[in-house]
């Protein structure tokens, strides 16, 4: 009995097999054409700079050329922008900022995660749910008390206000994803280097730091790119032009006066681009790790 | 709270001896906050201090001498009283609102629909798909808004001149107060659509592949798939992506900035570009302080009954 009904049903299986896999093949070619017109769209603008970079100011200025292509590449943007002092001073002072604040950020916050992870202690929790809170709160809603904390402090128009506030963009979201891979360390593992006669310092540096290692670099991928563009703070805090970091030093210096000279910009913006991007496209794991962390662990 | 895994050890090492157990403990408890003690530094001198002190500030007058002249009053909301009476602050409040709710629900309903496509792929071509659609996320928004500026600009677009090619008139882009509103939002469409894609990709791997097993052999369509299987599996991501975009798209600066800096005639300024250009380019940074403290209780309600949701949620899958 079992026989007959099997075989009466071998047809339809058949029959809804077929189906499926031209269902899925139309899924497939769907979600290919879907991703093609994404990644045209989304790559357009970086691409139309990168063309203009290269383009003379003829060219650039010429409207009867299709402004998608380009007839005469040439280099002297960059050459003029590289030989610019003031556009190397600004990438100076990224550099040092986001060095400094990076180097501020993982110190401080796998400190604390480590902390707040492991040693509980009174009032820990509360301190965990107010540091994911503080991620919460955007940086244009404390500019201004802090522009006029800044000012009292003597910072303004001072790379060194900016590594002071811009901890505030990223402690709390690196303290947070650290607490999430501190916590998923097996609590066995410190108890046998408690056994061992490890103090709470050793514990972190030999076992927690090289085990959370992802994390880590998760965390300091994720605060180097968020102080590198980093764009309300600087704007508010710097306007001497040898203090600035690139962001702003691009967005207003090189923008002015009535005609603009566009193949600068666009060099000088791609290149200030450029370290984040290099970072993903070598850390592009760890970078999504760290993206993504804050909300799978949360 | 101080009996947790220390105990176990610190009783195996030796029994009778509580005082080197206080000791102990005390030690630790000790070097937590110490080890904290930067973190509390960064939490509350530099968030929660500011954010004290913006309240503050909000209060005085222009010269920052004292509370309102002429504020009836007594707690100085002389500055709110002046934003409440003024048309431009009610364009902010509503360009605001259009920007970050329009804004936040494009960026979730296209990363939801790549995240949907990449995970339909074989996996070996999904790393390569996914590097490529994260760029936009990737660049500086500031320097890639500088781009976007170059193909919107009056004379030189090049997005009209595609438009151009499928007879399609030149777009004022950046000239008319609802372009300029549209340019905003496609560029901050553009920036943050990759973010949600990278969410929901994560969360549709992690949903277990039994669920849709199940559910096929019960019969269910594709429709009923995503709506009772993936949709529930995901709810805690989405909120939560959703919730941090909003702040985000609410707070946003850089790129009202670069595109518009608030023009034409102020009808594109959200509420951050207005707190900047009345705060610091007016240096009237009391009233500056006034504005953007009112992000403040939008983005404390948006957050509120998100991660209300979310504790439910979790509470349930316990």
């Amino acid at each position: 009995m079992s026989a007959t009904t099997a075989s009466r049903d071998v047809p339809g299986i058949y029959h809804k097999a077929g189906s499926l896999r031209s269902e899925r093949r139309w899924a497939m070619w769907w979600a290919y054409v879907s991703l093609i017109v994404a990644a045209i769209i989304f790559l357009a603008p970086p691409f139309y700079m990168l063309l203009t970079s290269f383009k003379t100011n003829a060219e650039i200025a010429d409207h009867s050329l299709n402004p998608w292509w380009i007839r005469a590449p040439t280099i002297e943007h960059y050459a003029a922008i590289l030989s610019n002092p003031i556009f190397i001073r600004f990438f100076i002072n990224s550099v040092i900022v986001t060095g400094c604040v990076v180097v501020l950020t993982m110190v401080i916050s796998v400190l604390a995660a480590f902390a707040l992870a492991r040693m509980r202690f009174w009032g820990s929790q509360v301190l965990a749910t107010g540091v994911f809170l503080t991620y919460l709160v955007p940086d244009t809603l404390l500019f201004i008390p802090l522009y006029q904390i800044v000012g009292g402090l003597g910072l303004l128009n001072s790379i060194w206000g900016l590594v002071l506030v811009y901890p505030t963009l990223t402690v709390p979201f690196c303290t947070w994803i650290m607490i999430g891979y501190f916590a998923s360390i097996p609590k066995e593992l410190d108890e046998a280097a408690l056994i061992d006669g490890a103090n709470w310092m050793q514990m972190l540096m030999k076992i927690f730091v090289p085990v959370a290692m992802p994390g880590i670099i998760a965390a300091t991928i994720f605060a180097f790119t968020v102080s590198w563009a980093a764009f309300v703070y600087p704007t508010a805090f710097v306007t001497t032009a040898e203090q600035m970091p690139l962001t702003i030093g691009v967005v207003s210096q090189l923008v002015r006066g009535d005609t603009f000279a566009w193949g600068q910009i666009m060099a000088g913006a791609l290149m200030a681009a450029l370290p984040p991007v290099i970072i993903y496209a070598f850390l592009m794991d760890y970078y999504i790790a760290g993206l993504t962390a804050g909300a799978t662990k949360g | 709270m101080a009996a947790d895994g220390s105990l176990a050890v610190s009783a195996a090492s030796g029994t009778g001896r509580a005082s080197s157990l206080e000791r102990f403990a005390r030690r630790r408890s000790t070097i937590a906050f110490l080890m904290t003690l930067p973190l509390l530094v960064v939490v509350i001198g530099l968030v929660g201090y500011p954010a004290a002190y913006g309240i503050y500030l909000s209060t005085l007058n222009r010269r920052m001498t004292g509370f309102m002249e002429g504020d009836w009053l007594p707690t100085g909301l002389g500055n709110f009283e002046i934003l409440f009476d003024s048309d431009t602050f009610w364009m902010v409040v509503w360009q605001s609102c259009i920007f970050a709710i329009s804004a936040v629900l494009l960026k979730a309903l296209i990363g939801f629909w790549l995240a949907h496509m990449l995970h339909h792929i074989p996996t070996k071509g999904q790393r390569k798909w996914r590097g490529m659609l994260l760029v936009p996320w990737v660049i500086p928004p500031a320097l890639s808004t500088l781009g976007w500026w170059w193909m919107f600009d009056p004379s030189y677009s090049s997005i009209n001149w595609i438009l151009n090619i499928f007879a399609v008139p030149a777009v004022p882009w950046l000239g008319e107060p609802w372009w300029a509103r549209a340019s905003v939002i496609i560029v901050n469409v553009w920036y943050g659509a990759p973010f949600f894609m990278i969410m929901y990709l994560a969360a549709l791997k992690s949903v277990p592949e039994q669920l849709y097993e199940a559910a096929a052999i019960d019969g269910a369509t594709s429709w009923q798939r995503l709506r009772y299987v993936t949709l529930p599996m995901m709810a805690n991501i989405i909120s939560i992506t959703v919730l941090f975009s909003l702040i985000v798209t609410f707070a946003n600066y850089d790129i009202v900035r670069v595109l518009t800096n608030g023009g034409p005639r102020d009808l594109t300024h959200v509420f951050a570009s207005y707190a900047f250009q009345v705060g610091i380019l007016s240096s009237n940074i009391p009233r500056g302080a006034a504005v953007s403290l009112f992000m403040f209780p939008i983005l404390a309600v948006c957050a509120f009954f998100v991660l209300r949701g979310v504790t439910r949620r979790n509470k349930e899958q316990m």
